[in-house]
């Protein structure tokens, strides 16, 4: 899709196909037991499905704009981020650069 | 004969679903939100819906990216809800109602809508905060459900003139049908959100009050957007207005508005709620 949205990832064929492994791996989270399995042995995980060298360095680092660089879908990233505790407002904040507290009150102001 | 009764387009927001578990509905973070729905709750009452059709984007739970079915159907007679990874309760499963679901099926297809038929389809969040939002109580199941799944994951995401289209074939669908049920149609997501990107937290409450207006007056101008384009004004998941346009589809020109709720922020949402009738919810009103 060549329509350019500043900030934004229009999930298409080129990131769904570079994604794919890091995206199955988050889909199995979906699942308590594998979740718990993650975080037992990360890079032993990474391993049984395959990421990419780039997934892999993102996700050590915990740093959700690099996920979304390895081709990560925000709907399969959310259970990665279900396994760290992290919820959509924590992402928000981390990928805008701002406190939770600051994230939070710009979405207060939205409605004002 | 079927009776189309009207439909409601509602957020689904997970954030609301883990709100209900833990009772928080008087909080003065969540009472000016979850007051807006009790106007469409008394009007369920009135109206006794025997069959929701609820038209909803899957998030990861049933579909993954090897096999992505721009529109699916469930044809099933429960749907299981399941743990989607990040903390939110698993409800108890929802009744069905095959006969309905094959009938939809067969008008749907016979309509040239190829549409993916689905024997075993978990309902995620979008699904089930919408008939917890509407039929509260602790878990209720007041009424049997028809999951119509739209892909919001993965691009190329089926025209909006499609949706309002796929929604229009629905409603004759449901006139179609030989039974005698009353029928309404639920269109779930939204309104304006990006959860991802460096412009998360995006809101346009211009947008979605023109989204509004437009939904009751003149739905066929939102029909002549792109996906970019309401990516670009509403937010990556403000696309989720699909799903409140294929259900606009299927009430027909004549439907009228009934209540509308707006409401900034739920998590990182502009949460809205419309209920619209048909002019035969007139010859059921209790």
């Amino acid at each position: 899709m060549d329509h350019h949205i500043p900030g934004t990832i229009i999930y298409d064929s080129g990131e769904a196909r570079k994604g794919y492994a890091l995206n199955k791996m988050c889909y199995s989270l979906n699942e308590a037991q594998n979740r718990a399995d993650y975080l037992r042995n990360e890079e032993a995980y990474w391993d049984r499905f395959g990421l990419t060298s780039d997934q892999r360095k993102a996700v050590r680092s915990r740093n959700v704009l690099e996920m979304l660089e390895a081709g990560g879908n925000i709907y399969y990233l959310s259970k990665l981020a279900g396994a760290f505790g992290w919820n959509v407002q924590d992402i928000g904040a981390q990928q805008t650069g701002v406190s939770l507290d600051a994230f939070k009150a710009k979405l207060v102001q939205a409605g004002a | 004969m079927a009776t189309l009764i009207g439909g409601i387009g509602t957020s689904h927001v997970p954030a609301i679903g883990k709100a209900i578990a833990e009772g928080r509905q008087q909080e003065p973070y969540w009472k000016p939100f979850f007051d807006g729905y009790l106007q469409a709750q008394e009007w369920l009452e009135r109206m006794r819906p025997d069959v929701a059709v609820v038209i909803y984007n899957d998030h990861g739970l049933n579909f993954f990216l090897d096999k992505m079915p721009t529109f699916a159907v469930g044809a099933a007679d429960q749907y299981f809800n399941a743990d989607e990874g990040w903390g939110l309760p698993v409800s108890k499963p929802y009744p069905g109602d095959a006969d309905f679901s094959w009938s939809l099926i067969e008008h749907l297809v016979d309509e040239e809508f190829d549409i993916t038929i689905c024997q075993e389809m978990l309902v995620d969040h979008a699904f089930v905060v919408p008939n917890q939002l509407l039929w509260p109580g602790k878990d209720r199941r007041p009424i049997r459900t028809i999951p119509v799944a739209i892909n919001t994951v993965q691009h190329p995401l089926p025209k909006p003139a499609r949706c309002y289209k796929l929604g229009q074939a629905i409603g004759r669908a449901i006139a179609a049908y030989d039974k005698d049920v009353r029928v309404v149609v639920l269109g779930t997501g939204g309104l304006s959100h990006q959860l991802e990107g460096t412009r998360a937290g995006f809101i346009n409450k211009p947008f979605d009050q023109y989204c509004m207006d437009k939904l009751v007056s003149d739905p066929e101008a939102l029909t002549r957007f792109s996906n970019a384009e309401l990516i670009e004004k509403a937010g990556s998941q403000g696309v989720e207005v699909l799903m409140w346009l294929a259900m606009r589809g299927a009430l027909g020109s004549s439907a009228r508005p009934v209540h509308s709720h707006y409401h900034i922020p739920i998590s990182n949402t502009a949460a809205g709620l419309m209920v619209l009738e048909t002019p035969q919810s007139a010859l059921v009103a209790a």
